[in-house]
């Protein structure tokens, strides 16, 4: 089994173009492309009762739609490149997700795009490609 | 949760139903009071009898010998379980790839945003107020105790639910009473769920909604000065109809983040007031330990301690109730006995350490009055409850011993009130309707009827003094207990089975940690 470039996507323009340049990479270093997708979860959050009778519906709801509406076009998109795509939708913590799909996954490089935040917002919330670029255990593309 | 302390108890709230009394609508009020009173006393009556010859209310009784038998049936199994609860509730035995589904944390989290409530912060003071600082011995044992009445009810719970196709869950008490009674070839398990189901409906209109916003707003009324109860009434129900017939979750979502911020807040200043008085926490134990079992001057003596200690604690905690098991049953989870576990950290989390922490506060600030030649304790005229420095009891009486040395947490305790209500008020309107489908069926419009009742009966709380009508309710909460124990007896040696097995598995390793 060969090595994969993990890329980190959701509906953004950033993180399409690392998409692409990584199918680019992965094509020239005859490695896969894995396409992952974290939800933003925290198991620590608050939730009404209703909610918690619902989470199990909506957690298979929310998957599924991850996987009509953002994995497989952005996998037939490239059907046609010759490189191996295979596509994940995660649940967690986004740059701690990928992080540990990194280790697991047998992944030889991580490519994300960057939302170009700069400020108070991305001083408070920090970014997913920050704090990659700090904790990944292997190197990190950032693609602009 | 919080309920209404009946007869002598509810004298000694400042914030009773009285004040809540519109001129207007007293008429009306009147005519339902009577009504009510004519044809459901006997009931209230009934559930709060005393043990002939004594002033031991039974159903008291009734819950504190279940959680003794619970208690020693599984071997201590609150104490043998407790660090394990805490490691699932860490989420170290979580498996990565469930995330998404509700955690242990978050059922916990849920749970008991809807048994913390007033019961912590009035209850305590009406316990400590009457029986003494020796009634906080008999709390904690009781919290203690109650552990193991929740850790059977929500363990059954979640191994009896119904999951439907679409992958929602129904559970708590209905389910189990029909499929475990069943299973283990019991009879009358049907009959059982339809009378748990009724008393439980009532139970979430009355102690569950309307002495909520009679509460809360009592509590308004005391900060911001007199006027209408149908005011807040309205704004509450107005609210709760948003949120659970609009489906607004927003506004729940941010009650269920402030609640336990509350609730922590609460404890961290009853922390730090203890240790600004940490001279004090030796005389206070001395109290606790020495009204517990001798005669101190408190109401009762130490029997009186020991009544009111039980009592606050069973209505605070809501163990043995059933109401926990229809919150917990909601979690997807393999092993149903995990919930148990978890389960067993709420009376401990809302007795053993908050309701403890307002009995300290009270008692290290010297609320209390003492005769400074015998030592003993001064009873007020009518001779009903200990003398407190500044007249007060109840609510006001918490209140008055925070705000000796923190003056502006009065208002903070307004607002916390509020909070607690409101959550608790979500939570019931939710057993409610839980009960509900079960008797009627699920489907949009059944559960549309009982959400507009139930909003309607959030705004008669607050709007009238409606006394019977909620001691029919509180009575009914407990009606609630005495159905599910009778169906806990039944379905144990179940819940026994399970936990060998797992408890087996965990020594054994197949049970895995994730981390």
């Amino acid at each position: 089994m060969s090595r994969k470039i993990l890329v980190g996507y959701d509906e953004s323009a950033a993180s399409r173009r690392a998409l692409d340049f990584a199918v680019d990479r992965a094509k020239a270093r005859g490695e896969g492309v894995l396409v992952a997708h974290v939800l933003e979860w925290s198991p620590y959050s608050f939730l009404t009762p209703e909610e918690l009778e619902q989470r199990h519906t909506r957690r298979q709801e929310e998957l599924a739609r991850a996987e009509v509406r953002l994995m497989k076009p952005a996998i037939e998109q490239h059907a046609q490149s010759g490189v191996e795509l295979t596509s994940l939708v995660k649940y967690g913590h986004v740059a701690e997700t990928l992080c540990k799909l990194a280790e697991t996954e047998d992944v030889s490089l991580v490519m994300i795009g960057r939302n170009g935040q700069t400020g108070l917002s991305s001083r408070l919330f920090g970014s997913v490609a920050g704090t990659l670029a700090q904790i990944a255990p292997v190197p990190v593309t950032i693609v602009p | 949760m919080n309920i209404r302390f009946p007869k002598a108890a509810a004298a000694a709230l400042p914030l009773g139903l009285a004040c809540a009394t519109q001129a207007g609508a007293q008429g009306i009020d009147e005519a339902v009071n009577t009504v009510f009173a004519n044809s459901t006393g006997w009931f209230v009556n009934f559930i709060f009898s005393s043990f002939p010859g004594t002033s031991f209310p039974w159903i008291v009784g009734w819950l504190v010998i279940a959680a003794t038998i619970f208690t020693v049936y599984f071997g201590l199994i609150q104490f043998r379980a407790f660090g394990h609860a805490l490691a699932l509730v860490r989420g170290d035995y979580s498996d990565p790839n469930d995330a998404g589904e509700v955690s242990h944390f978050q059922a916990l989290a849920t749970a008991l945003s809807g048994t913390v409530g007033l019961g912590n912060i009035a209850g305590v003071a009406v316990a400590v107020g009457i029986g003494g600082p020796g009634a906080t011995f008999w709390m904690i044992l009781a919290g203690l105790l109650g552990m193991a009445s929740k850790f059977t009810e929500c363990t059954l719970g979640v191994k009896y639910r119904n999951e439907y196709e679409d992958g929602h869950v129904s559970g708590g008490p209905m389910y189990y009473m029909t499929k475990g009674f069943a299973e283990r070839g019991l009879g009358g398990g049907k009959i059982l769920a339809v009378i748990f189901a009724i008393f439980c409906i009532l139970g979430s209109l009355g102690g569950g909604n309307m002495f909520q916003s009679n509460q809360a707003h009592a509590q308004l009324a005391n900060v911001l000065g007199d006027y209408p109860g149908w005011i807040t009434g309205l704004v509450f129900a107005v609210i709760v109809f948003i949120v659970i017939v609009g489906g607004i979750k927003s506004i729940a979502r941010v009650t269920e983040r402030v609640v336990p911020f509350m609730g922590i807040l609460y404890v961290t200043t009853a922390l730090i007031i203890i240790l600004v008085n940490y001279d004090q926490i030796g005389t206070a134990f001395g109290q606790i330990f020495r009204g517990a079992f001798t005669w101190d001057g408190a109401v009762g003596g130490a029997t009186g301690a020991l009544i009111q200690g039980f009592r606050r604690a069973a209505f605070s905690n809501e163990a043995g109730v059933g109401s926990a098991a229809i919150a917990h049953s909601a979690v997807k989870t393999n092993e149903p006995i995990t919930e148990g576990f978890v389960s067993l950290l709420e009376p401990f989390i809302d007795t053993v350490v908050i309701c403890t922490m307002t009995a300290l506060v009270i008692i290290i600030t010297g609320q209390l009055v003492t005769d400074p030649e015998t030592g003993m304790f001064v009873l007020n005229e009518a001779g009903t409850a200990i003398e407190t420095l500044s007249g007060n009891s109840g609510v006001a009486l918490t209140s008055a011993a925070f705000s000796e040395t923190f003056g502006w947490f009065r208002y903070i305790l307004a607002v916390a009130v509020i909070l607690f209500a409101f959550s608790t008020m979500l939570s019931w309107s939710y057993y409610g309707l839980k009960a509900w489908t079960f008797l009627f069926g699920e489907g949009q419009t059944k559960e549309i009827v009982f959400k507009v009742i139930f909003c309607l009966f959030t705004w008669i709380g607050a709007a009238a003094s409606l006394g019977p009508v909620i001691d029919f309710s509180d009575a009914m909460i407990f009606a609630m207990a005495v159905v599910n124990i009778i169906a806990l007896y039944c379905l144990m040696p179940i819940v026994k089975r399970e936990m060998q097995s797992y408890l087996a598995r965990l020594k054994s390793g197949e049970i895995k940690k994730f981390r």
